[in-house]
């Protein structure tokens, strides 16, 4: 930790840090410079050399996805940053946007650079309004230095940035929700493929990435491949389709830690790392009864779970759904798993978007399930209902559209199956005389979910 | 239904400074409705008609587009202030929901609701981005962080004082 100097957020903290100037004196747009002097392929190739993944929660290979653009497409190619995060535990982009936009914006430049997009469109939550600000005035800037519009810099590339602001929906943030909501729709993901790099905004090839993504783009084309690939967690020997979890990565601490905030540091650091050496610790000298590893969607560890690596492969390897967005929620020993479950359930019953029968009633029942046994009238059988709904619904068993699903669903499984004898006796304490009961029973008055 | 306009010309310019933007109006349809909204503090269903006719599309499009996102009322202008306290899990572990139910109380609405003065829509939120600083609200476009009963009350009072 102490050797290590932070890159995506070295200009965090100083002052202006968000406008050009500031920006420019620490070396701001030159890898812009860099890159417009190569050609789109080389810049492309060199992304793809450095193992970059996207950092917006699928972690897919960045490079990768960029050569899937079909080959002398006449264009227009577009390009979407997403830049929805509303991954509950997930604030790094906001950071980014509102302390140092330029750097995302300069990344973004570059990225559509590579991909021959002509039109940027950055989606943006409605909820980040010191961002939209900060950001547009960051393009504005950029138009008047000539680093967007036409003939950026005397290259002959010419690119156009706009934000488009969100209006409060999670789903958006899934690429091709997003997509059908730039395009003026109701936020329903498309069935893929066809993937956006084929057929995406206005039918045309489209390119989606993360905020934190195009930062470190531009961090690539500055520093090159071998300083991003000198850090984390280097592909598997044995395996040669493992890429590995290269370069820093922002992760964001909340909860019930002493010094919740935004840590950078190379991908791999543990759990217990995280907490202890960056947070200040558990708050109050208590111990870590559960912790989520990245957004909820990615599930739950338990207290004997914390030296769990945060990469791309650690938390898979201990029954949670990955690495996600690297957003770190800690509980301490006085939360109720119950609370938590619950809390969980009633985000992806208001934000499932309603498409697919399995994730619309799937996630509602769960809720309702859930809303019964923390109104103290829950049975045994209920937390087997709850796990058949846990592994009935997302694209992994193949029953939905899209990941909000999963993300619902690793709650549920890691929840129950992590913490199962504090559920039964939640149940047990609480409704001692229908604990056993298994006949149909009477529906609860519904809470407000929407 | 009332059949007078409600889109003035000063929101159908700001309206058609979009269209360049993008490939085709139907794009513009959450700009325009963030400028109705602006503008009117909700989205009359006249309004609807008359976004959809700029955009050339059908009502009904414009309609299924509106009620997907729970963000914009029909009914009523909402409150001169929309303030959202979010209810996610890093908030709800500090306290986030005992301070929803707090503003409830003290302000004598539900989340969702106006209060009679018309200052203030509360509203529960789900993350708002800003976990480091839980619990919090956003209102208007100001992010209040590391709320509790008595950081609350402050912002209520200055709502009410506010003229
Ligand atoms: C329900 C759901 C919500 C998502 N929300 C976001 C988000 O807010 N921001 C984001 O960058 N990616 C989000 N993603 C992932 C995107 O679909 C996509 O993988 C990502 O934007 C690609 O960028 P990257 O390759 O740079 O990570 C979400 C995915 C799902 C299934
Ligand atoms: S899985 Fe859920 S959120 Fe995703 S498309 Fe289907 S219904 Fe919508
Ligand atoms: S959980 Fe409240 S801001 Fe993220």
């Amino acid at each position: 930790m102490a050797t290590y100097e932070p890159v995506l957020l070295a200009n965090i903290g100083r002052e202006n840090s968000h406008t050009r100037e500031v920006y420019e004196q620490t070396g701001g747009y030159q890898a812009l410079r860099k890159s417009l002097a190569m050609s789109q392929l080389d810049v492309t190739e060199q992304v793809k050399q450095s193992g970059l993944r996207g950092r917006g929660g699928a972690g897919f290979p960045t490079g990768l996805k960029w050569t899937f653009l079909p080959k002398d497409h006449p264009g227009p190619i577009y390009f979407c940053l997403n830049a929805d995060e509303s991954e509950p535990g997930t604030f790094n982009n906001r950071i980014l946007m509102e302390d140092d936009p330029h750097q995302v914006i300069e990344g973004l430049i570059i990225s559509c650079y590579a991909t021959r997009a002509t039109t940027a469109y950055i989606y943006l939550r409605f909820e980040y309004p010191k961002a939209y600000r900060r950001l547009q005035a960051a393009i504005d800037e950029c138009y008047a230095a000539g680093y967007l519009g036409q003939n950026i810099l005397g290259s002959g590339y010419s690119l156009d940035i706009y934000l488009h602001r969100g209006a409060a929906a999670y789903i958006c943030g899934e690429e091709t929700g997003l997509i059908e909501s730039l395009e003026g729709k109701r936020a329903w993901p498309r069935i893929k493929p066809p993937f956006p790099a084929v057929e995406g905004a206005f039918r045309k090839p489209t390119v989606v990435n993360n905020v934190e993504t195009a930062a470190c783009v531009r961090h690539i084309m500055e520093k090159g491949v071998e300083w991003f690939r000198g850090m984390g967690v280097q592909p598997d020997p044995s395996n040669p389709r493992d890429p590995g979890s290269l370069g820093p990565k922002l992760y964001c601490l909340s909860g019930h830690v002493e010094r919740p905030g935004c840590y950078e540091a190379p991908l791999g650091i543990t759990v217990r790392q995280l907490i202890d050496e960056y947070g200040g610790g558990v708050w109050k000298g208590r111990q870590a009864k559960a912790v989520v590893p990245g957004g909820i969607s990615m599930g739950l560890l338990g207290p004997d779970e914390l030296d769990c690596p945060l990469d791309f492969a650690g938390p898979g390897k201990y029954g949670c759904l990955g690495l996600g967005t690297a957003a770190v929620v800690v509980m301490d020993d006085t939360v109720s798993i119950v609370d938590y479950l619950h809390n969980s359930a009633r985000f992806f019953a208001h934000e499932s978007c309603g498409q697919c029968t399995p994730c619309r009633e799937g996630t509602s029942w769960a809720l309702k399930i859930l809303s019964r046994i923390k109104a103290g009238r829950g049975r045994l059988i209920d937390l087997q209902l709850l796990l058949e709904i846990g592994d009935g619904i997302g694209i992994i068993p193949g029953s939905t559209i899209c990941g909000l699903s999963d993300g619902a669903a690793w709650p549920l499984k890691n929840a129950i199956r992590k913490f199962r004898g504090e559920f039964e006796e939640y149940i047990r304490k609480s409704n001692p005389s229908g604990y056993n009961n298994t006949e149909p029973v009477p529906a609860m008055p519904m809470e407000s979910v929407h | 239904m009332s059949t007078e306009r409600v889109l003035t010309d000063q929101m159908v310019a700001e309206i058609k400074a979009y269209f360049p933007r993008y490939p085709n109006r139907q794009a513009v349809t959450l700009p325009a409705l963030h400028i109705v909204n602006e503008h009117l503090r909700h989205v009359p269903l006249q309004a609807v008609v008359e976004v959809a006719e700029l955009l050339g599309l059908a009502p009904a499009q414009v309609q299924d587009t509106l009620s997907f996102y729970g963000f914009f009322k029909q009914d009523a202008p909402g409150g001169e202030t929309r303030a959202w306290v979010c209810r996610s899990l890093s908030c709800a572990l500090r306290g986030g929901e005992e301070v929803l139910e707090h503003m409830c109380k003290r302000l004598g609405v539900r989340p969702g609701e106006t209060t009679a003065d018309g200052k203030l829509t509360l509203e529960f939120g789900e993350c708002l981005g800003a976990c480091e600083y839980a619990p919090c609200m956003l209102a208007g476009e100001e992010l209040h962080t590391c709320l509790d009963e008595s950081t609350a009350d402050k912002f209520i009072d200055s709502m009410r004082s506010s003229s």
